[in-house]
């Protein structure tokens, strides 16, 4: 079990004079659940970018499954098997609920070019397949009687339960949550770690997330990392972080 | 899934009615010259519309340089029918494919190119190709290629614009399309849904030249002369608008689009010199009352009053 997924070795990030991470070093084991805290600008994001591709690290290595996905683009990543949801919802707005998912499925979907222009072969098969599997994971989300709705026209809530629904569409071994629970009310957030504790049973996932929530972080995450200034702070599990001078400072200020 | 064959049924059906009535009244010359001329080019206009919907309205790549493609599908076809004396088919063939390498071409740098930046490129591209037409004596230059036997027949036109529309709505409602769309909607998204977004713009770009391609073979087998005149960017322009028109996004749309435009260009063929004030107008009105185009997203098949002949539409299976 305690074999490493994803490995970031001596990483940093430079924009222009700025090092928006620096010295990144950190670990994420099968099936852990992992959180990434630290104030606003800490390059909380930015990590997840370098992760996924969206930036490539200035130095450093990153290892996903033991090999090295540097120079990779996103969606050679993302076939590689790690999906994100982002901070700022990103969905296809003008796209239906079915169609935002079904998106997702896009290089498990085994047919070719001819097989979609003429309608043949393993094209209406797979289709049916497809959907019957979007709308399964719909359900999960309680999401399956808005699936022909426009996805902009969703409430808030339902939009971030979608961009999940989507991620995990991708069927990766890794999931990368970007403060899934902003702007969520303490209900919503509840039933959202809920959710997200049982997708990761469920489908035998490894979680890496990042939130301002402290209830949501300390309440379901097993190891925290906590980033300022773009340096990893502090690491442990959510009571010794609760009790880090340096994570105390970071977050209220202190004599420095 | 299956509604979607039987939607397919339906909608061939009524195309082969339709195309006996058309074809009827062709023979029957009841159908002046000039109509007849203008049913072949609103069937040449539709597979343009529509197929620059492909790569404008579905990939939401911004391009002007449409009626380039569609200048060297009928130049290829020219010279092989003219002075090869090949069949027409293999001159289509031969059209579509020299249209869609050059958009192949073409797409892999300028496709990295975003927004305006694109629509500049790609309009340079269309007039680059004109004038490098205009520049080679072979097939005529400035003066135009004389001599082109008349195989466009509307049969001809007809069955290859079905052909178009069925190939393009269908390749919209595969994964390959919903690609394409996703790229639409949102790059960074879609790169992250593990879409290679380079690979599906260039290949939307690679299908909609390949078509217009064809659209040109056609069009240059209607007339007796055709010179690099015929593709000014004004010509791009025009399917631009025809698209715009029906709405980014729909094939009905575009079909829409492309009768409009021709009927009017056609109906004021006799005041040229109001033509152009007529579009602006329309374009303006059109703007301010309805932005998304004619159709906006919608297609036949999930209109209301369409409901009872077509079981559940899905997108774009118009």
């Amino acid at each position: 079990m305690a074999k490493e997924l994803l490995k970031a070795t001596d990483v940093s990030e430079v924009f222009g004079g700025l090092k928006a991470v620096s010295d990144f070093n950190f670990h994420i084991n099968k099936g852990e659940l992992v959180g990434l805290i630290g104030p606003n600008g800490a390059g909380k994001t930015t990590a997840f970018n370098l992760i996924t591709g969206v930036y490539q690290p200035t130095t450093g290595e990153i290892q996903f499954d033991g090999k090295s996905i540097v120079g990779l683009k996103p969606y050679q990543i993302t076939q590689r098997g790690i999906a994100r949801t982002f901070q700022n919802i990103r969905l296809f707005s003008e796209l239906t609920v079915l169609e935002n998912v079904k998106i997702a499925f896009h290089f498990h979907v085994k047919y070719g070019l001819l097989e979609s222009v003429f309608r043949m072969g393993r094209y209406f098969k797979e289709e049916e397949k497809i959907e019957e599997e979007a709308l399964k994971l719909l359900k999960i989300f309680h999401l399956e009687d808005k699936a022909g709705e426009l996805a902009k026209n969703l409430p808030y809530g339902a939009q971030r339960r979608l961009e999940i629904a989507r991620a995990l569409a991708a069927k990766p071994k890794l999931l990368l949550l970007d403060e899934p629970a902003a702007g969520m009310n303490p209900q919503e957030t509840k039933e959202l770690m809920e959710m997200i504790s049982w997708i990761r049973k469920e489908f035998g996932l490894t979680i890496l997330l990042i939130e301002h929530d402290m209830s949501l972080v300390m309440g379901i995450c097993e190891r925290i990392y906590v980033l300022e200034y773009g340096m990893i702070i502090a690491q442990g599990t959510p009571d010794v972080i609760k009790n880090d001078p340096e994570v105390i400072r970071a977050y209220l200020g202190g004599e420095a | 899934m299956k509604y979607l064959r039987k939607n397919d049924f339906i909608m061939i059906g009524f195309a082969v009615v339709l195309f006996a009535v058309l074809q009827g009244l062709i023979a029957g010359r009841i159908l002046s010259s000039f109509w007849q001329l203008n049913l072949l080019i609103v069937g040449i206009n539709v597979i343009m519309a529509v197929s620059l919907n492909l790569i404008n309205g579905y990939t939401g790549q911004f391009s002007l340089g449409h009626a380039g493609f569609m200048a060297v599908g009928a130049y290829v076809g020219v010279v092989l029918t003219t002075n090869f004396h090949l069949p027409f088919l293999a001159a289509l063939v031969a059209g579509a494919v020299a249209a869609g390498i050059l958009g192949f071409l073409i797409g892999i740098p300028t496709l990295r190119l975003r927004g305006d930046y694109l629509a500049i490129a790609t309009l340079g591209l269309g007039e680059i190709i004109r004038i490098v037409i205009m520049n080679i004596d072979y097939v005529g230059g400035a003066a135009g290629f004389k001599g082109i036997p008349h195989h466009t027949t509307f049969a001809w036109v007809f069955f290859l614009m079905l052909f178009a529309l069925f190939f393009i709505k269908n390749f919209v409602n595969s994964n390959q399309g919903r690609a394409c769309l996703a790229i639409r909607e949102n790059e960074i998204a879609a790169e992250s849904m593990g879409v290679n977004t380079t690979k599906y713009k260039i290949m939307a770009f690679t299908i909609g030249a390949a078509f217009a391609g064809v659209a040109g073979v056609l069009f240059a087998h209607s007339f007796y002369l055709i010179s690099p005149n015929s593709f000014t960017f004004m010509q791009s322009f025009n399917y631009l608008i025809m698209v715009v028109m029906g709405g980014l996004g729909s094939i009905t749309g575009s079909i829409a689009g492309a009768f409009v435009v021709t009927f009017i260009s056609a109906a004021l063929a006799s005041w040229p010199e109001f033509r152009m004030i007529i579009y602006a107008l329309a374009l303006i009105l059109m703007m301010f009352y309805r932005p998304q185009g004619l159709f906006g997203y919608m297609e036949v098949t999930n209109m209301r009053i369409f409901r009872k002949i077509f079981k559940k539409g899905g997108r774009a299976d118009g």
